[in-house]
């Protein structure tokens, strides 16, 4: 009885999540603090706030914690497969069926007109990264040294992406810790004197 | 061996992907297409496009999809996995110390410095896809259909999936 609630209210949340991982959030708000009161606000403040600060996919994550709060592992897995499943098995059809047909007359005009729509879509992503990037960024200098950079590896030295992606994330990481503790040291050596 | 390499591409593209979706996109592209060569990056952008037209995660789709392209239902099972376990489990173990997460300002440094990396990446997967398109049809419907799914999405904020469906059309009538 659990399993087949936590089953259909993570079916929900997949089948209507539009916008991917973000424009979830209220609706997994919705179904598990609101409606089945799984977990109270608090709880499910802190389960977004550990989950921006894990990789991967915000859906999933939630999903498996809440699921597991309900009915353990079980509960996670239950959760876990009814938020992705339904949608997964949805692509695999509409694609088999799209390449099924590209030989079909029209077809191939079908597929080749998506082209420029995906072109547009992660263009206007790139556009929304720089904006963040810049804006987000604590000293404009700052943000243009590590767009320089970042264009240096990738495109000039062509390293891979995700030793690229893991050297910001390590520096980034090691050199915010080294200034808190900097500060820190700091304060205590002022309160000392 | 191709149900580790499932794995691995999936793992890594994921968990590298620090701050959601979008970030998370060229570094599956570059792990099925530059690497595995499992698609060409026509093919990828298709199945960007579908993925982007359809609710839920776009990491849970392309695995999905890709996984089952790669290797049927076991592989789109393996591919999944990799893209869920590791950081559902992280999250399930981690709640406990949740108090050395919340706030913490190295969450912003990080999500801030991958920033200029994804920029650099999805521009560049950008500029791949408009090759791809005036390779495969041409300046001028390139353009046209560039600058009208432009103004529907941005300007007139029309839901994506419509969009893929109205370019859809207008390629079986005018392109095909």
């Amino acid at each position: 009885m659990v399993y087949w609630q936590l089953f259909v209210a993570f079916f929900r949340i997949g089948i209507f999540g539009f916008g991917g991982g973000p424009t979830m959030v209220p609706l997994f708000h919705t179904e598990c603090v609101k409606k089945y009161k799984w977990v109270t606000d608090d709880d499910f403040a802190d389960n977004l706030a550990l989950g921006n600060a894990l990789p991967g996919p915000i859906a999933t994550k939630l999903a498996a914690y809440i699921g597991y709060r309900v009915k353990g592992w079980k509960g996670a897995l239950v959760a876990n497969i009814a938020v992705v499943m339904p949608v997964v098995l949805l692509m695999i059809g509409l694609l088999q069926v799209i390449y099924r047909y590209k030989d079909a007359p029209g077809v191939y005009g079908m597929i080749q007109a998506i082209g420029p729509v995906i072109a547009v879509m992660t263009g206007v992503m790139t556009w929304e990264f720089l904006q963040k990037g810049w804006q987000g960024a604590s000293t404009k200098t700052g943000a243009s040294i590590s767009l320089a950079l970042s264009v240096l590896a990738l495109i000039v030295l062509d390293l891979h992406p995700g030793l690229v992606v893991g050297i910001a994330l390590l520096f980034s990481f090691a050199y915010t810790t080294w200034s808190i503790r900097k500060r820190k040291k700091k304060d205590s050596e002022e309160g000392a004197a | 061996m191709i149900y580790l390499q499932l794995f691995w591409a999936f793992f890594i593209a994921n968990t590298l992907g620090y701050g959601g979706g979008p970030p998370s996109i060229p570094l599956i592209q570059n792990e099925v297409v530059d690497v595995y060569g499992w698609m060409s990056v026509q093919e990828f952008g298709e199945v960007l496009a579908v993925a982007n037209a359809l609710p839920s995660p776009i990491g849970t789709k392309l695995a999905g999809y890709i996984g089952y392209q790669v290797a049927g239902v076991p592989g789109a099972a393996v591919a999944l996995i990799a893209t869920v376990a590791p950081t559902a489990i992280a999250m399930i173990l981690l709640l406990q110390f949740i108090h050395l997460f919340r706030k913490a300002p190295q969450v912003k440094a990080m999500t801030q410095s991958v920033r200029p990396v994804v920029t650099v990446l999805l521009g560049t997967l950008t500029y791949q896809f408009l090759l791809g398109a005036v390779e495969g049809i041409g300046w001028m419907q390139t353009g046209i259909l560039s600058v009208a799914s432009f103004l529907l999405l941005e300007t007139w904020k029309v839901h994506p999936a419509l969009v893929i469906i109205v370019a859809m059309a207008y390629g079986f009538f005018f392109i095909g």
